[in-house]
């Protein structure tokens, strides 16, 4: 199936939400057996699971308006499972590689800064359906926003080899950063009026938590986007590949 | 009259009371237990690596949900197994270096590959399912904080079962294809898990001093009997079929009659000879090294912070969750 010809701005942001959090979430489960410690392992096993939570109720909700516009039955499954990589619309940061432990921590802690204040924006909104999904969610970011940042400070603050990996993990990163509250029609037309607090309270909190762990942002570099309008980087296609596999294989069975 | 220590123990053990960490205790049931909670333990943790291996190709949304839950679940049996270990006066860093040198061994069934999704319901179904029958008597073992972690387990660990029947269920119903890959998973799983149960009792040399610790409660062969009576019948409902040609019911026994298990391919799994021995531990201690500088960095952290505000509890392995 393909959602490119859908112009709900609605029915896009849902898939743009549900996508990220999907994405950002199947990466964070490729840590689950590997992390450096049994607690940290069990952590972000847990944020990949409330990931991939809020992606189903994003879809699921985005699905039920798909549902009653095409007359087609669509569900979370074909959302996930049945789209090409155009047809999605999260950001560029939530597919990169996990690179090491300080990449992954630099990740997590963007995502969960921006969608905690988004979240928070939007458990405000006039869609109490929307405002129902953000607020249910808040919950569970306020952990992953506390657990990144407390690993920001143990990296930046730790030793000089964690100062170094997260510097360069920095380097690697930043440029992805930006798409976040680089706005796009259908995030204006949910939004309106309160991306300024949004964005405020983002780059906020990502100062105070820098400087608090002694790290540099870089100024003035190229900053990288296309994600939301479904031009991704070549490694969406390998997330997918591997994520839809079965579906693709063994098409309209029930698991 | 007098009575020596090691009677004293014994009879508490008779009495059905529970022994604690700082209670007298021989030497060698304190090393029994330590080498056997830890095995446990290792399990829970190197068992997370054959079901993540499917996480990202999960078919569904909420399958892929339960699936995560369920291996958090068992890194979580980890962790307060290797809790339980250290009352008894080992640290976690030890028992992962005697795992990472092959001096710990961990239940061989995480030796076998996971080469299809129907694997997960049979892991669920058949490995939890074995581990529960190995797990449910150990709830009254001896040792205090080993019988209360156990309680926990196994409720979680019965749920884990009843999923992985139900993934089971599905395929059993579904195209030719899923009904022959539910079958292919149970032909690959069963022989293994009854292997679980250990070495039949004439060859188990640790059994009767475990016995009379109550350390055990059941020997080998009973538990292997109570599982193969509880899966044949199980089977039925999924309408597949066991891989055992000699499997009967013994009216007169009242139990199911099952065929010779391969012990040689037991000893060889055990020796490291099974298919995934090596890349299971491999990646056991790349993780480990790998993460060497972070829990080195929080470590630091954590010593900067409390030499600010006494405060220690800032470590990595605070539990964050
Ligand atoms: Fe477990
Ligand atoms: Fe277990
Ligand atoms: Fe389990």
């Amino acid at each position: 199936m393909t959602t490119n010809e859908i112009e709900n701005p609605l029915i896009k942001y849902l898939l743009h939400l549900a996508d990220n959090a999907l994405i950002i979430g199947h990466r964070n489960s490729e840590w689950c057996g590997h992390g450096p410690a049994l607690e940290q392992d069990i952590a972000l096993t847990n944020i990949a699971l409330d990931q991939v939570g809020q992606a189903r109720n994003f879809y699921q909700y985005a699905a039920s308006l798909i549902s009653d516009l095409n007359g087609e039955i669509i569900t979370e499954d074909s959302l996930a499972y049945l789209r090409d990589s155009w047809d999605f619309k999260n950001c560029l940061l939530a597919e990169l590689p996990n690179g090491d432990w300080a990449q992954t921590i630099l990740k997590q802690f963007i995502v969960s800064v921006y969608q905690y204040y988004l979240y928070q924006a939007l458990a405000q909104h006039e869609n109490e359906k929307l405002a129902g999904i953000a607020a249910k969610s808040l919950k569970e970011l306020s952990y992953h926003l506390r657990w990144s940042s407390d690993w920001v400070l143990r990296l930046g603050d730790g030793t000089q080899e964690s100062k170094k990996r997260m510097q360069d993990a920095i380097a690697i990163l930043w440029s992805y950063t930006k798409e976040w509250t680089d706005y796009v029609d259908y995030e204006l037309n949910i939004l309106g009026e309160s991306i300024i607090a949004i964005q405020k309270n983002c780059e906020e909190k990502i100062t105070a938590v820098f400087e608090e762990a002694g790290l540099t942002i870089p100024q003035d570099i190229w900053m990288h986007k296309g994600g939301k309008i479904g031009k991704h980087t070549e490694h969406l296609g390998y997330i997918l590949s591997e994520m839809q596999f079965l579906q693709r294989a063994y098409p309209n069975v029930e698991w | 009259m007098e009575t020596s220590l090691e009677e004293q123990f014994q009879q508490k053990i008779d009495q059905e009371i529970k022994i604690e960490p700082k209670d007298w205790m021989p030497e060698k049931y304190r090393q029994t237990l330590i080498r056997q909670i830890s095995q446990h333990a290792h399990s829970e943790v190197v068992g997370m690596l054959p079901e993540g291996n499917w996480i990202t190709r999960a078919p569904s949304l909420r399958r892929k949900a339960i699936l995560l839950a369920k291996i958090q679940d068992e890194a979580g049996h980890g962790l307060y197994l290797y809790s339980a270990a250290e009352t008894l006066g080992i640290s976690r860093d030890e028992m992962y270096h005697q795992l990472h040198a092959g001096n710990a061994k961990y239940s061989s069934i995480f030796n076998y590959p996971t080469l299809t999704w129907a694997d997960m319901g049979a892991i669920g179904w058949l490995v939890d399912g074995a581990a529960i029958m190995n797990q449910v008597p150990l709830c009254r073992t001896s040792f205090g904080p080993y019988a209360r972690a156990m309680v926990r387990v196994c409720k979680e660990e019965s749920f884990h079962q009843r999923q992985g029947f139900e993934s089971l269920w599905v395929l059993s119903k579904g195209t030719d294809e899923q009904k022959r890959m539910c079958q292919d998973a149970i032909n690959r799983w069963w022989w293994p898990c009854l292997m679980m149960f250990g070495p039949p009792d004439d060859e188990s040399h640790n059994t009767i001093q475990s016995m009379q610790w109550k350390i055990k409660r059941f020997s080998n062969d009973e538990l292997r009997q109570k599982f193969v009576d509880m899966i044949a019948e199980q089977i039925k409902i999924l309408s597949m079929k066991l891989p055992d040609p000699d499997l009967k019911w013994n009216e007169e026994k009242k139990h199911y009659d099952y065929g010779k298990i391969n012990w040689e391919e037991f000893w060889q799994v055990l020796k490291g000879n099974g298919p995934c021995n090596k890349e299971r531990l491999d990646t056991r201690k790349k993780a480990w090294d790998d993460g060497a500088w972070v829990r080195d960095a929080a470590t630091a952290y954590a010593v900067k912070k409390s030499n600010n505000q006494l405060n220690n509890s800032n470590s990595v392995y605070a539990n964050l969750h």
